[in-house]
């Protein structure tokens, strides 16, 4: 069952590789696969009206900007874009009049949870640093969903998240993907049918973690062409794993004994998990394409990419996103080249940009990053519709996750996860006042009521910013 | 007759203003941090490195003057605290001069010692608006971090033009774990610093005896004891700063700002009557350690309503991304802080802390230090077109305009990207 959702969502959202027919599988028991879906999503939208929003600037996030415009929600969906709709009888209307209507923006890059608030020891769960090859873990075993920083996101308009591993290891460990609303659980977090992904990391992490970092004579890797070999041997192992696997699917001899780390390599040999590759320098994403054909499989996202502009074209022709900061820069070597117009030079290229935070504070702004990417492009004659703009932080995002069949943009049969922004959202001075997560209202600004407080801020002198 | 300058990048960086030259630096809207306040359509005249004046479009420009427009006016910005021109790399230890861990000493280290004005830091922060900057080191083995400095943007070598301008003493989470584990520790420690101070005659004529510091971090520390010399403290928890305030209480000529403050807004009246101004990073808004439960993105705003003096920066890689404090500030604003007062608190408000005389305002005689926007500077779609700097029309080249300018087309058939430059 859980193989035919992850080939479904795959094909739905990048077609990485045809799936195979699950029928085979019937004939012999393979033992080296779980006999349930693990950690399955408990997430259930809550309650919703049908909500007419009307008179609205919307961003309809697929590269439309309608002025004057309506959104019509219905049982959690969006059921209609445009601007000569009617508010069907019965449904609540919101006169948006000023306002700007957006798809809830969507994070790929966030350790919120695994990193949470406060940053105490006994709380940093985001790297399994105990060895460079750590496919097996899977992130959200370290997500506390009581962080502070899930409401401060919210606050800013983000409705979906991935959580990554951090960066320590050539393969971090499984990411995951959350809807940004408040459970006990991160089960209850979880964005129903969205693919796992994989973290895996370039450059410095790895080798100053495994290598000096430990003293001398330090682990491997030790340089960046012990991370090069140390990602192939996996490739070799998982590729041997996924052969024995499928032999043993066809009733050709004995299943492999289960082994979590290659179960998630082999998911990604399959094109069922996500790559997503933490990687600053141009040379090194050259290489990890490399890599990709090598082995057969797809990176999805380069993930920080600060080069991306001096390879935006090898980029576009192999189709991989970047996920990227607006200006970050300079604090580490493999930082160094970082300029403010990547974004819009990587866009331009015709390739696939997306605005990321990698930060519990620039969470809670990244339509302001995206605006400064645009104003930054638009200074050196790249001029980009803001409506076009704005994929880069939704559909280009939920793409990067394989959900952009779900989510990212405001089209019918769409999840509502709608943001109504108080004015223009390219602008510093503009705020989410409200947040929608399939038609529920999540943020209501105005409304004390309708703002989360984790139980950690309970009781506390600033309770959830909210005092 | 009024020569035109073209407001391109290129004719900017090629010419270089002479400063016995007038230049009347029309805005659309010129912000002056004066009695003067916002003027609409006003002009800005700049002759030999100083503002000769200030008014509506029109009024007292010299005839021959250079001709700069712009849609928005501003003084120079001034960054309150930053680590500027300390790290060409953060994370490469031999580029960053921030810290020492591993030295015996601390009051002592002189920050701009390390200052590089070549620092290509620098003119990043310069094309971002910012003319002025306060750069402090870090505090790496006692509480104590040593000496911050004062500098211009220039690049140029005597760009660092006060040293010693304030001593820097970390408090709190930070300076307790520095003092052995916890705030008593921390406080008997600035105690015994300052008993060291006070009888350094007695301590240290014929001995290394004092109790904290060593002679030379006792010497460089007393301007500061004898309050001749700003302290800047680093602390967040409200029981931290009422800790401070009463140590000023104590010590009553001691000079004091304060730097994080995150919980500032419910000490803010004390803060307020006592006259110590604050360094915010108006982003800080989580519980991110145990000392900033109470963070909140409207601290900003009610320190300032509660008449409090306060200054805005960007305490998030504050090496090489000073310039965002107009980002952060623009949100103070969205926050409910007054525009004037956000914009205050990149001028007027350092300029007081530090007492750069005759620098963030627009102001007949102050310093020609006079930014050109293209849009409401804490706007994020906003930057600079023009920045001179005591008259002087600065370059808007950076090490990253000139990436950017490498890469701007993706073609190498005819030749490799390393001979564009």
């Amino acid at each position: 069952m859980q193989i035919r959702i992850l080939c479904l969502a795959a094909l739905a959202s990048l077609a990485l590789v045809a799936c195979e027919a699950p029928g085979s599988r019937d004939s012999k028991k393979a033992d080296a696969e779980p006999a349930a879906e693990a950690f399955p999503s408990t997430y259930k939208a809550y309650p919703s009206e049908t909500l007419f929003i009307t008179n609205a600037t919307v961003l309809d996030g697929a590269g439309g900007l309608i002025e004057n415009g309506s959104v019509l929600i219905e049982g959690g969906k969006i059921t209609a874009v445009g601007t000569d709709l009617k508010a069907p009888e019965g449904a609540a209307t919101l006169n948006a009049s000023g306002k700007w209507v957006t798809p809830g923006i969507i994070d790929n890059h966030s350790h919120l949870g695994a990193y949470p608030s406060p940053g105490v020891d006994s709380q940093a769960d985001g790297n399994e640093i105990s060895a460079p090859v750590t496919a097996e873990v899977w992130v959200e075993h370290s997500v506390w969903p009581q962080d502070p920083g899930f409401t401060r996101a919210l606050a800013g308009g983000i409705t979906s998240l991935q959580i990554l591993p951090g960066s320590a290891n050539l393969f971090g460990g499984r990411g995951v993907t959350l809807k940004n609303v408040p459970s006990r659980t991160v089960q209850g977090m979880k964005f129903p049918d969205a693919p796992y992904t994989l973290k895996m990391a370039c450059g410095e992490n790895p080798k100053r973690v495994y290598g000096y970092g430990k003293g001398s004579p330090g682990g491997a890797p030790y340089s960046r062409m012990g991370n090069v070999a140390g990602y192939r041997d996996a490739w070799i192992k998982a590729t041997d794993y996924k052969k024995q696997r499928d032999k043993a699917r066809n009733g050709g001899g004995e299943p492999p004994k289960r082994d979590l780390e290659l179960e998630t390599l082999a998911g990604v040999l399959d094109g069922d998990i996500l790559v997503h590759m933490h990687c600053y320098r141009a040379d090194e994403m050259a290489q990890i394409m490399d890599i990709s054909k090598e082995f057969g499989y797809k990176v999805t996202a380069f993930h920080h990419a600060v080069e991306s502009y001096k390879i935006a074209d090898k980029l576009a022709e192999y189709g991989a996103c970047s996920s990227m900061w607006a200006d970050w820069y300079g604090f580490k070597m493999e930082a160094y080249d970082g300029i403010p117009e990547n974004i819009p030079l990587v866009h331009n290229a015709g390739a696939c940009a997306i605005v990321h935070s990698d930060s519990e504070v620039g969470i809670q702004r990244l339509n302001q990053e995206a605006a400064k990417a645009w104003a930054d492009g638009k200074r050196i004659g790249i001029d980009i519709p803001i409506e076009e703009a704005w994929q880069w932080l939704s559909l280009n995002p939920a793409r990067s996750l394989g959900i952009d069949d779900k989510t990212g943009s405001l089209e019918p049969g769409k999840m509502a996860d709608v943001v109504v922004w108080s004015a223009n959202p390219f602008s510093t001075y503009a705020k989410a006042e409200k947040v929608y997560i399939d038609g529920a209202l999540m943020f209501d600004r105005d409304v004390p009521a309708s703002r989360p407080v984790m139980d950690f801020e309970l009781g506390q002198p600033g309770e959830g910013d909210r005092k | 007759m009024i020569r035109r300058l073209l407001l391109s990048l290129a004719a900017l960086a090629a010419s270089h203003t002479a400063a016995a030259e007038p230049v009347a630096i029309y805005g659309d809207t010129v912000w002056t941090g004066t009695s003067q306040g916002t003027i609409t359509n006003g002009v800005v005249v700049i002759n030999n490195g100083r503002i000769v004046s200030v008014g509506p479009a029109g009024a007292g420009v010299p005839a021959g003057a250079t001709e700069v427009r712009a849609k928005w006016v501003t003084p120079g910005l001034i960054s309150a605290f930053s680590r500027t021109g300390l790290a060409e790399v953060s994370g490469v230890d031999d580029a960053n001069d921030t810290g020492a861990p591993k030295s015996e000493f601390s009051a002592a280290l002189n920050a701009a010692d390390g200052f590089n004005p070549d620092d290509t830091a620098i003119a990043v922060s310069r094309v971002g608006g910012f003319t002025r900057l306060a750069v402090a080191p870090s505090a790496r083995t006692k509480l104590f971090g040593g000496q911050g400095f004062l500098a211009d943007t220039t690049g140029e070598e005597d760009s660092a033009f006060r040293p010693r301008a304030f001593a820097y003493i970390v408090l709190g989470e930070t300076g307790a774990s520095l003092s052995g584990g916890s705030r008593p520790a921390a406080w008997a420690t600035l105690r015994g610093a300052f008993d060291d101070v006070r009888m350094f005659g007695a301590r240290y004529m014929s001995h290394n005896e004092g109790n904290v510091l060593t002679r030379m971090d006792a010497q460089a520390l007393m301007p500061a004891v004898k309050g001749e010399q700003l302290i800047v403290f680093q602390a967040s928890r409200a029981s931290d700063l009422n800790a401070i305030m009463d140590f000023k209480e104590q010590n009553p000529s001691l000079k004091i700002a304060i730097v994080g403050a995150d919980e500032g807004w419910r000490v803010a009246d004390r803060l307020a009557a006592l006259d110590i101004p604050v360094i915010v990073d108006a982003f800080s808004n989580l519980p991110a350690t145990f000392s900033q439960l109470a963070a909140t993105s409207e601290n900003a705003k009610r320190l300032s309503e509660a008449g409090v003096t306060v200054a805005i920066v960007n305490l998030d890689n504050d090496s090489h991304l000073a310039r965002l404090a107009t980002q952060i500030a623009g949100n103070a604003v969205a926050n409910g802080m007054s525009f004037d007062a956000a914009m205050e608190s990149l001028t007027t408000a350092p300029a007081e802390i530090f007492g750069m005389t005759g620098l963030g305002v627009l102001a007949p005689g102050a310093r020609a230090d006079v930014v050109a926007w293209d849009g409401d500077p804490l706007e994020v779609a906003s930057a600079p077109s023009a920045v001179f700097i005591d008259g002087e029309t600065q370059s808007m080249v950076t090490r990253q305009t000139k990436l950017r300018d490498r890469y701007r087309t993706l073609d190498e058939s005819q030749k490799p990207f390393a001979y564009r430059h």
